[in-house]
């Protein structure tokens, strides 16, 4: 049973306008660093976003809550669509969706006290009197984790982890339903990232919320999403629930992914293959034809760099488990010719 | 090049026609009565009227304002209200002092500020360095008449009383009638102007330099073992010279078009004094014309400066 | 809530007022602005201490037979000038008129200068061109040529002086104002202002303006000694505040006439002058550290230097 969709991607654009340097001779001079997104996300769950950097995750993410307006494309935010709202039509919306930022540093202003920061929701959208509004904070600030006599201190005082602690804070002020996470662990000490990770999975609980939830750690999202989307170059690769993704991946794209996060089990390790992508990544100024991935992939033919791959089920999958390749892999098949080196870790 | 060249004249030609305007505007919008500042209170009615026709001041403003900008696009800027002299050769008269010293006191500032902001970066924090940096601020501070009164007093006027008249003020010696007295009457308004220019001048190297010497290369460099003296002058100093360059350009200009106070100190016959004497007499042409010319000067010295920076870093033009 | 103290973080204004109050110079500084401030308060005191107004001149005792002012003595502290008027009295009455200039213009011209910088930074595209634009023009005026034909149209004063000097320095603040709203506009905080729903009002009250406050108190400090400057200047040329009221400036006019029989007209309106403008700026270069150990470039603010 499907749950009802919150948030709907329907062939999202975002390109960005780039200075064409005369003597490099380069075609575009609009980089795509969204080419034509589709997803859902459902109510409750965790979507998993990942891809390497510049693979256009956080320009995506952006696009939902609207901080970037997409091009071309629709985005739905519970069946309406917000892609051109102006500023004064997406307020009530801004209420329902929330976003946390990856640094912990750069997020939260130095020059204001944080709980002028957490209670920067209330003062916006006009809740409550000015001594409620503080007990809401404090409240707020018990409920992350923090030490609510903390109210006047500033940035500065608080420690990476505890500064995203009043980021969270601040996104979950006015309860709302979707909370996008931008990479909101990958700038903190591995201890610290697990601590976040718990507090985030609490108040998915206690709040009833959805998690776009983005990352190039893959063994971070393994471990708190539902579904997996894979992204590469403005594209999605894959989509899966997430044991389906880690166990049977049919993208070749996922595969080598997959295979560079590091085993720690000395069994695993064994029969650990690593798969090292050869060539360049493609610069998305000028990408690749056909499948974008064909130029660095083990198994592409001349149909891959003529058509691009649709993102439908594929070898039998069902509908929860689609992969845009001509040529996924299939059950127990695993990913390796001449044209890819293995190695055995 | 050539776009980005164009642009820039474009826009410095803009900048003088908006001048222009602005003073046209003030002095000749404004309701006023010029006829009578041309004529005196004491002038009847016959007479301001004769004024009036003679000068056009009976047409609409804007046939007036065409006259005015096609007159100065010829290069044609009047007739002083005072002397009837043309204002062009009153220009061309006063342009070698004013400029004489522009050149003089620029070379002065450039050898004075930054060979102490070298001085004081090389050593920094040292008693050389807190020495020159408060003496920098010191000069920085004054306003340049008061340098002027103060070099006049102490290097005039007491060498005066002792017997030494080195350097007496209030007069203009061309460079082509005797090189020695043109720089006699030159040197105390060169200093003045030196002094001030040169410690602001000082600041800015100092601070380009301390910047640069913190930097990665300059480490490597010294690892490398070459000598300090050669760290400094040769590698540190070329990177801090861009901003002085582009001060320099801007100073320049500025100071071409009369250095006011200077002049007026020292009564030299230079563009600045003349604008000032013109200003309390209100001799509306010359008042102007100079005004326009030392604005030109200024965007002459400004598309200077960027055109050489673009020369030298390619990114400035594409911005 | 139990009763546990309030606990107050030590924001990074009070961190910079300590490294403030540690610095032997800016103290100096500070003592010498406030003695100038008495002096500025207490000049009709002063006046009635002596017996000798500003305006009034005493051409029996304050000049000697052959019409020349009187040096220093027990009658007239100061000496006279050309006048027979109490040196000391005038440059009392000096100070208030370029501590109040010098003030009053330097904060007119960055609260335009900040007004303008946060509002073209933030807004970007046709605004930020043609704010910017409009700065670069007025940069581009040649400033004391203009200042003094306005001022002989306008008819000299003491709000005029304020609004052309103030008129001439916003811009530079402005520029610098504009460049750090726009790299302030791309950060983290500002984008969770905007996911929130804040508005361009709020972002720039709330959230730039806090950040930039720090450059704008330090440009509004050293504004102080380049506005008492071009004051100076303009009382210089007989275009600032008219006579007979005192300034510093329009004593050191009467200085070039008579500085050969008479060195105190010259020395203690020009000790004055020097003193106030040089307490001025190693006050701003303190505050400038303060609020930025790190930061070490120099600030060139308008009608210092050049002419």
């Amino acid at each position: 049973m499907t749950a009802a969709v919150l948030v709907q991607l329907r062939d999202v654009v975002k390109e960005f306008p780039v200075q064409s340097r005369a003597a490099f001779g380069g075609r575009s001079e609009r980089l795509q660093a969204v080419a034509g997104v589709s997803l859902e996300l459902r109510r409750g769950e965790t979507l998993g976003l990942v891809g390497e950097s510049g693979c256009g995750k956080s320009t995506l993410a952006r696009c939902v809550v609207r901080l970037l307006d997409p091009n071309a494309g629709q985005v739905l935010f519970d069946g309406h669509d917000i892609s051109t709202a102006s500023h004064a039509e997406l307020g009530p919306y801004r209420r329902r969706m929330q976003m946390i930022f990856q640094d912990p540093y750069g997020s939260l202003n130095p020059r204001r006290r944080v709980g002028s920061i957490i209670g920067d929701p209330f003062e916006i959208h006009g809740i409550g009197p000015a001594g409620e509004r503080r007990r809401k904070v404090q409240d707020l600030m018990a409920l992350v984790g923090l030490n609510p006599e903390h109210y006047n201190r500033f940035p500065a005082d608080f420690s990476g982890g505890q500064r995203q602690r009043i980021g969270i804070a601040r996104a979950i002020a006015l309860r709302p339903e979707l909370i996008v996470c931008d990479e909101p662990v990958s700038a903190l000490d591995v201890s610290i990232q697990a601590q976040i990770l718990n507090l985030l999975d609490e108040l998915q609980g206690e709040l009833g919320l959805t998690y776009l939830f983005i990352s190039h750690d893959l063994s971070v999202v393994r471990h708190v999403s539902d579904r997996v989307a894979v992204m590469y170059l403005g594209r999605i690769a894959e989509v899966a629930p997430s044991a389906a993704l880690y166990e049977r991946a049919r993208h070749p794209y996922t595969r080598a992914l997959l295979s560079a996060v590091p085993a720690f089990d000395p069994d695993e390790r064994r029969a650990h293959t690593s798969v090292l992508l050869t060539g360049d990544p493609p610069s998305p100024l000028d990408p690749p034809r056909g499948c974008r991935f064909h130029p660095r992939c083990p198994r592409a033919q001349s149909r891959c760099a003529a058509e691009e791959p649709q993102l439908i089920p594929r070898a039998g999958d069902g509908p929860e488990h689609t992969t845009a390749c001509h040529f996924p892999l299939a059950d127990g098949e695993t990913l390796s010719t001449d044209a890819a080196r293995s190695v055995t870790a | 090049m050539i776009g980005f060249l164009l642009r820039r004249i474009a826009w410095g030609a803009l900048v003088v026609w908006l001048v222009a305007t602005l003073v046209f505007v003030v002095y000749f919008a404004v309701p006023r009565d010029v006829a009578r500042l041309i004529a005196g209170r004491q002038a009847s009615e016959e007479t301001l009227a004769v004024v009036r026709a003679r000068l056009g001041l009976d047409q609409p403003i804007l046939v007036q304002y065409g006259r005015f900008i096609g007159r100065l696009v010829h290069g044609d800027l009047g007739e002083s209200f005072i002397t009837q002299e043309s204002v062009v050769s009153i220009v061309a008269r006063d342009i070698p002092v004013s400029a004489s010293l522009a050149l003089g006191g620029s070379v002065l500032w450039l050898l004075m500020g930054v060979g102490a902001g070298v001085v004081a970066a090389a050593r920094p924090r040292s008693r050389t360095d807190r020495s020159i940096t408060a003496g920098a601020l010191f000069f920085y501070s004054m306003p340049t008449f008061l340098v002027g009164q103060l070099l006049l007093f102490f290097l005039f006027f007491q060498l005066y009383r002792a017997g030494f008249e080195f350097f007496p003020p209030g007069s203009y010696v061309p460079f082509t009638e005797s090189p020695l007295q043109w720089a006699r009457f030159l040197i105390l308004p060169w200093f003045t102007i030196a002094l001030v220019t040169g410690a602001a001048y000082a600041r800015l190297t100092r601070g380009a330099m301390l910047d640069a010497l913190g930097e990665d290369y300059i480490r490597t460099a010294r690892s490398k073992g070459l000598p300090e003296w050669r760290v400094v002058l040769l590698h540190a100093l070329r990177s801090s010279l861009t901003p002085v360059v582009t001060q320099f350009g801007i100073d320049l200009g500025t100071l071409m078009g009369g250095a006011i106070v200077t002049e007026v100190v020292f009564g030299l016959p230079g563009l600045g004094r003349e604008v000032v004497q013109a200003i309390l007499k209100q001799d509306l042409p010359v008042i102007i014309g100079v005004t326009i010319l030392s604005s030109a000067l200024v965007v002459a010295a400004n598309l200077l400066v960027d055109v050489c920076q673009s020369l030298l870093d390619p990114r400035v033009r594409a911005n | 809530m139990s009763a546990v103290p309030r606990i107050r973080g030590r924001g990074p204004w009070e961190l910079a007022f300590e490294r403030l109050r540690r610095d032997r110079a800016a103290i100096a500084s500070v003592i010498t602005i406030l003695f100038a401030l008495v002096v500025a308060l207490a000049a009709p005191m002063l006046a009635q201490l002596t017996g000798h107004s500003p305006i009034e001149q005493f051409t029996e005792t304050g000049l000697s037979p052959t019409g020349i002012p009187v040096g220093p003595g027990r009658e007239f502290w100061l000496g006279t000038d050309g006048l027979g008027r109490d040196v000391l009295v005038r440059i009392a009455y000096g100070t208030r008129i370029s501590l109040l200039v010098g003030v009053l213009a330097s904060g007119l011209a960055v609260l335009i200068g900040a007004i303008v910088g946060i509002a073209a930074g933030w807004h970007g595209g046709a605004v930020d061109t043609f704010l910017s634009r409009f700065m670069d023009v007025v940069l581009s005026l040649p400033f004391l040529v203009l200042a003094l034909a306005l001022a002989a149209l306008v008819g000299p004063g003491l709000g005029v002086s304020i609004f052309l000097i103030a008129f001439f320095s916003w811009a530079s603040v402005g520029r610098i104002v504009r460049a750090e709203a726009r790299a302030i506009r791309e950060r983290e905080y500002v984008q969770a202002a905007r996911a929130l729903g804040a508005g361009s009002a709020r972002i720039m009250f709330i959230e730039i303006l806090p950040v930039v406050s720090a450059t704008v108190i330090v440009y509004a400090t050293l504004l102080i000694p380049s506005s008492i400057a071009f004051e100076a200047t303009l009382s210089f040329l007989g275009l600032g505040v008219p006579p007979p009221t005192p300034t510093w400036g329009n004593m050191l006019t009467d200085a070039m006439a008579y500085y050969k029989v008479a060195w105190w007209l010259l020395l203690f309106p020009g000790a004055a002058l020097l003193g106030i403008t040089y307490a001025f700026n190693v006050l701003g270069d303190s505050v400038r550290d303060a609020l930025d150990p790190r930061h070490d470039q120099t600030i060139g603010a308008a009608g210092g230097g050049v002419g």
